[in-house]
């Protein structure tokens, strides 16, 4: 199929159709409109529907029974709404709910801004809402990755029966660029015998649940849950390493950030300065193994994010304390520049200001 | 001996975990009755609260749903969005739908969601422990209105059934009561309307069942069923307030 330039909301939506999405229930918030939009004037040709909750929270209520029936479901929204949808995605963990929730985020904390930003690692990757629960979460940096990604989700949800969070900073929602829709290979994907459907009276009822009032039983639950997230350890980490051989500083970042830092790090090549950068795809599980190919070269690392450092945390754990650990970030909405990231590189290696 | 009496293949052979002389193994019975006599039972999803009723996924004998507090109307929308030739249901207490639960409710109605709705109003948080409601009576006691309910500060119980009648999509809004044979029979006929309401595919359909809570109330099975019929019946009145009109 040839390439299609769309705005990134947009191919996101398209992705999610394309990977037999049907049905969205979503509630209107800034930057992540054209998605909802995309899909209340795409879903009922196909068959499908589109519901435009009367809040996030009862969004993420109507996918969980939703996809309790066994559809490929899909909600988005931004940063705020994302806090109010919490309560619901921890339910589908619980549950064991495959679904598919795109986040394009904006500043905080509160009502915030409007403008991009990656302030919600936190909330993202430490399991938002209540409870033992992880899900997997997809940071794409182009919009290309971004349909890719969004379609590997719904297979990954199924797959483990989890969550999936595909998170966007604002950038990636609104800007335009050429993206194809590949076929992909799919996984082989076990049948959803415990979906709601009916009995039909041939079978015993299925039950969609997170209540386990037996704490023995609980705990073999979120035992059992634990096994899958590190299978999904194991499995599912994706990361990117851009010119890290012979850096002497390895820069961590994610997303619209990681395409300013790969600009920085150019840069400073022609100064004759060397940088890499160690680009996670999956913010969880965090590619943790990636931090044992950084070279004896390099003297420190630095976290890039448009946030006052939440990813740091995890670059530390990854770490395991053996270089100095260095941040650099914008907030608020504002996004960093490449000279400002590569003053950072020089004054941690003793030059620059 | 012949059988005279026998419980409804509607219900599963759990045992109710409900407290003596409380009427939601009643409402429950009603339900799978109706489920069986239209016989959709086999094609219906049930959606059990948080509350009192939060086990209903283990007595209704059909596939089932545990929602997160008040957001039953919104699983339920869910469910019926993906398959909408199955029957859908709601199964919620007074907490749930009356007051974590409005924005849910109200909208799903707004929207003439082709479920069902039963809501069963005690006037009373049952599950944890008696705390005061927004259906709760004036005067009425509660774990958290220990002098009982002032309207002063806590305003005038929720009625439900008035509100949600006044928006279009809820095509059949009906009250009812257990507490006597006479009204256990006419709230049958309700739940069995409400549901062909939803075959039909006419819009959203709920009946409001007044109910006991004995132990929450503080007094006998025999005088909550006197209690309701004195105080409850009052306040909220039965009848139906809206239904679908013949042909339409």
């Amino acid at each position: 199929m040839a390439k299609v330039l769309m705005k990134g909301n947009e191919a996101i939506a398209a992705a999610a159709i394309k990977a037999g999405c049907k049905h969205f229930f979503g509630y209107p918030i800034t930057p992540q409109n054209e998605l909802p939009e995309f899909m209340s004037r795409e879903l009922p040709k196909i068959g499908g529907a589109f519901v435009q909750a009367e809040s996030e929270v009862a969004a993420i209520n109507m996918i969980y029974g939703a996809a309790g029936t066994g559809a490929r479901v899909m909600t988005s929204s931004s940063s705020p709404g994302m806090a109010l949808k919490q309560e619901g995605i921890s339910y589908c963990a619980g549950a064991e709910l495959p679904c598919v929730i795109v986040n394009i985020s904006r500043g905080g904390p509160g009502l915030g801004g409007i403008q991009p930003s990656q302030a919600d690692y936190f909330m993202t990757t430490r399991g938002g809402g209540n409870g033992d629960y992880r899900h997997p979460v997809y940071a794409p940096a182009t919009l290309q990755e971004a349909v890719d990604l969004t379609m590997e989700a719904f297979d990954v949800a199924d797959y483990y029966r989890t969550p999936v969070i595909v998170m966007g900073d604002g950038m990636i929602g609104q800007m335009m660029e050429p993206v194809e829709f590949k076929e992909t290979t799919r996984r082989d994907l076990p049948v959803k015998d415990w979906a709601t459907t009916g009995t039909e009276g041939k079978r015993k009822p299925n039950i969609i649940n997170s209540l386990a009032l037996d704490p023995a039983e609980l705990e073999k639950h979120n035992f059992k849950l634990d096994a899958r997230y590190k299978e999904m350890e194991e499995k599912e980490v994706r990361h990117e390493m851009y010119k890290v051989e012979g850096a002497e500083v390895v820069m961590v970042a994610y997303g619209t950030t990681a395409r300013i830092v790969k600009n920085a790090i150019d840069a400073l090549e022609k100064e004759g300065i060397r940088a890499g950068l160690i680009r996670p795809i999956t913010l969880w599980p965090f590619p943790m193994k990636a931090f044992k190919d950084i070279p004896e070269t390099a003297k420190a690392l630095l976290s890039v994010e448009m946030s006052t450092g939440q990813m740091i945390d995890d670059v530390k754990i990854a770490n395991e304390g053996k270089l100095p650990v260095h941040f650099f970030g914008r907030t608020g909405g504002m996004i960093p520049a490449p000279e400002e990231i590569m003053d950072k590189v020089k004054e941690i290696l003793g030059g620059g200001k | 001996m012949a059988v005279v009496f026998d419980k409804t293949e509607g219900l599963t052979d759990k045992q109710f975990h409900y407290c003596p002389g409380c009427t939601h193994g009643i409402i429950h019975r009603l339900v799978g009755e109706v489920l069986v006599e239209l016989g959709v039972l086999g094609k219906t999803i049930g959606v059990a609260p948080v509350g009192c009723s939060v086990l209903a996924y283990d007595y209704f004998n059909c596939d089932m749903h545990e929602a997160a507090h008040g957001r039953a109307p919104a699983v339920a929308t869910g469910i019926k969005r993906v398959l909408p030739d199955n029957v859908v249901f709601t199964y919620q207490g007074d907490g749930d739908l009356a007051s974590i639960g409005t924005a849910e409710i109200i909208h799903a109605a707004h929207r003439g969601e082709k479920i069902t709705t039963i809501f069963v109003n005690n006037a009373i948080y049952g599950m944890t422990g008696g705390q005061m409601a927004p259906t709760t009576l004036i005067g009425q006691k509660a774990t958290t209105a220990p002098l009982g309910r002032q309207v002063a500060t806590t305003g005038m119980p929720l009625k439900m059934s008035e509100m949600l009648a006044t928006i279009d999509g809820a095509v059949f809004v009906e009250r009812c009561t257990v507490h006597n044979v006479a009204g256990i029979r006419k709230t049958k006929k309700a739940i069995k309307k409400a549901f062909e309401v939803q075959l039909e595919g006419k819009g959203f359909g709920i009946v409001e069942v007044l109910s006991t809570c004995p132990t929450n109330w503080g007094i006998t099975p025999v005088e909550s069923l006197k209690w309701l019929e004195e105080n409850m019946i009052p306040y909220y009145p039965l009848g139906n307030f809206r239904t679908p009109e013949e042909g339409k």
